[in-house]
């Protein structure tokens, strides 16, 4: 299977034909799948070299004259290494772009941490306006992708992966998704991480939600899916999976429960660097989120049992190195 | 202070104002006489900018067409705001409000509150980079004729974003691209082989001039530089 990020460049190519104000800029990666793009709209695919903060303040300029810029590479130097630039050149010039990020938080484990970016959603979070989806399949990539460059002047983050749980969920850009009802707690599941939830839950009496875009956060859906899966104890119990920083979601599912006792557990990358290369499936599992440490920290949390039960360990994506030009 | 020589004072389309307004337009801003260096230093090139090259006025502050000027030296804009409110961009009833809560003027612009503003700035080095993107969104728009300045200060080129955004403008061939450098020597560790050199050497026009004769400004402004940015360095009386 290609991966999400694969999808990239042959989806904005596309929306470069199809829609004149679209343009794209890059910082040196990800180039050589615009070639023929650029080739056909010289002056709509614009790499800037190795320079993030001028990739920033030039896909903000882009839009301050019009056009519909869509900004990438991997998300530490898209989000972190210029995050002042993403604050100032957007959010306070009132400007809108689709940042895409590769890379994110270990999809090339042996590159080490140099280009890993764990916390690029937090930061985003800190930002206002700005919409977040995390697909988990290409093809969930493609639509959302779409749905970004589609989204007016928008601010909106995409995030890919060579990750990907095995089947697509038909997205809408919006809401999350009920994958599985049950009656002791709500597991919201964040992009990739779908299948290790779904594998980790399995017989578990729990409620299943799927996000793939998660700001704005769907507070009516996780409220409704809280309430009714409380076990008859009135207190719902909400597990938060997500493929990068853990707990960057917490708050957002306190604000929609703000008014009803509940409690929260919040899981995903930690916050400790942990120094290894390897492989996705060693991270994964270095992080807690392969199905069997899943199984035993939501049950855990829940009180539901079944620690024992669970299935086997992770299910990474491909290794996904990354051939990079610096 | 000044020793400004021609065009100022005449009467232009805008509010009516001239060159010799400015200091009294100032002076409601801060309800002093007296202004700080960093507001001062670029009155004159901005005059010259408003009242003779840009193609901009309060009736096309929208007009695809128009000239962009983004002002990147956000702080102490005293005199940008005196001459937005000459060209008629702004009232002159605001200035007096300079850093009210309820005033569109802040100490440093905020594009969203100012009529006639292209960026919001205050943070250093940011300008040039987003006049790149207008430069080159322009230019996939087709718009070929409007040009984009930006004003930086000396100090502000210490940031990497300019130097990012100035090596890449001259070999992409950015030549609707105008900076205008003030250069008033409060860069920490100067500029070794002089700041037109820096601009030279990404592919760049540049000119050295005496930044308050508005003549000289106004033939570095409007100098030929045909496929290539330009810049203008405009020196002032160093920062005491």
């Amino acid at each position: 299977m290609d991966t999400m990020r694969d999808r990239f460049a042959p989806v904005v190519s596309a929306l470069l034909d199809e829609d004149p104000r679209v343009a794209v800029v890059l910082a040196a990666i990800g180039v050589d799948g615009f070639v023929e793009a650029a080739r056909r709209h010289p002056d709509r695919v614009i790499d800037v070299g190795i320079r993030e903060q001028l990739l920033i303040g030039t896909g903000a300029g882009l839009a301050l004259a019009g056009l519909r810029p869509v900004v990438h590479t991997f998300a530490s130097f898209l989000v972190e290494r210029p995050f002042e630039q993403v604050k100032l050149d957007f959010g306070h010039q009132g400007v809108g772009g689709v940042l895409v990020s590769a890379a994110g938080s270990f999809d090339w484990p042996s590159g080490g941490f140099t280009h890993m970016s764990p916390g690029d959603v937090a930061l985003m979070d800190t930002l206002d306006g700005w919409t977040v989806h995390v697909p988990g399949h290409p093809d969930e990539a493609e639509t959302l992708l779409r749905h970004a460059v589609a989204a007016g002047d928008d601010k909106v983050y995409v995030r890919l992966s060579v990750q990907s749980n095995a089947a697509a969920f038909p997205v809408d850009g919006r809401g999350f998704h009920l994958v599985r009802e049950g009656g002791r707690g709500v597991v919201l599941a964040v992009g990739t991480m779908l299948d290790h939830v779904l594998a980790a839950t399995e017989g578990l009496d729990v409620t299943v939600l799927y996000a793939t875009t998660v700001r704005p956060f769907d507070a009516r859906t996780l409220h409704r899916a809280a309430l009714a899966a409380t076990g008859g104890t009135g207190t719902p119990d909400v597990v938060v999976v997500e493929p990068y920083l853990a707990g960057t979601s917490t708050a957002a599912v306190a604000e929609a429960l703000v008014e009803v006792p509940h409690r929260v557990l919040g899981l995903g990358v930690g916050r400790r660097e942990l120094r290894r290369y390897g492989t996705i499936e060693e991270h994964v599992a270095a992080h807690g989120l392969d199905a069997r440490s899943l199984r035993e920290r939501i049950s855990g949390f829940l009180g539901t049992g079944g620690s024992g039960n669970g299935p086997g360990g992770g299910s990474g994506g491909d290794t996904g190195e990354e051939s990079v030009r610096d | 202070m000044t020793t400004a020589t021609g065009a100022e004072g005449r009467d232009t389309a805008g509010a009516g104002y001239g060159f010799g307004d400015l200091d009294r337009l100032m002076g409601l801003l801060t309800g002093d006489e007296k202004h700080g260096p960093a507001a001062t230093s670029t009155l004159d090139a901005l005059w010259v900018l408003y009242d003779r090259v840009l193609r901009v006025s309060p009736a096309t502050a929208d007009a695809p067409e128009r000239d962009r000027f983004l002002l990147s030296k956000g702080h102490g804009p005293m005199a940008y705001y005196a001459v937005l409110a000459a060209k008629g961009f702004v009232p002159v009833e605001w200035l007096p409000g300079f850093g009210a809560y309820d005033s569109p003027l802040g100490h440093h612009p905020d594009r969203m509150l100012v009529p006639g503003a292209e960026i919001g700035s205050g943070s250093l080095g940011h300008g040039l980079p987003l006049a790149v993107g207008t430069a080159l969104g322009l230019r996939a728009r087709g718009l070929t004729d409007p040009a984009v300045w930006v004003l930086v200060g000396d100090a502000e080129l210490d940031e990497g974003s300019n130097h990012e955004a100035i090596a890449f403008a001259g070999p992409a061939g950015l030549d609707r691209l105008h900076t205008v450098v003030i250069d008033n020597a409060s860069a920490r560790y100067g500029r070794p082989g002089g700041i037109a050199a820096r601009f030279e050497a990404g592919g760049w026009s540049a000119v050295t001039v005496d930044g308050r004769d508005h003549e000289a400004l106004y033939a570095a402004f409007t100098a030929p530089h045909p496929g290539r940015p330009h810049a203008v360095i405009a020196r002032v009386d160093p920062r005491s």
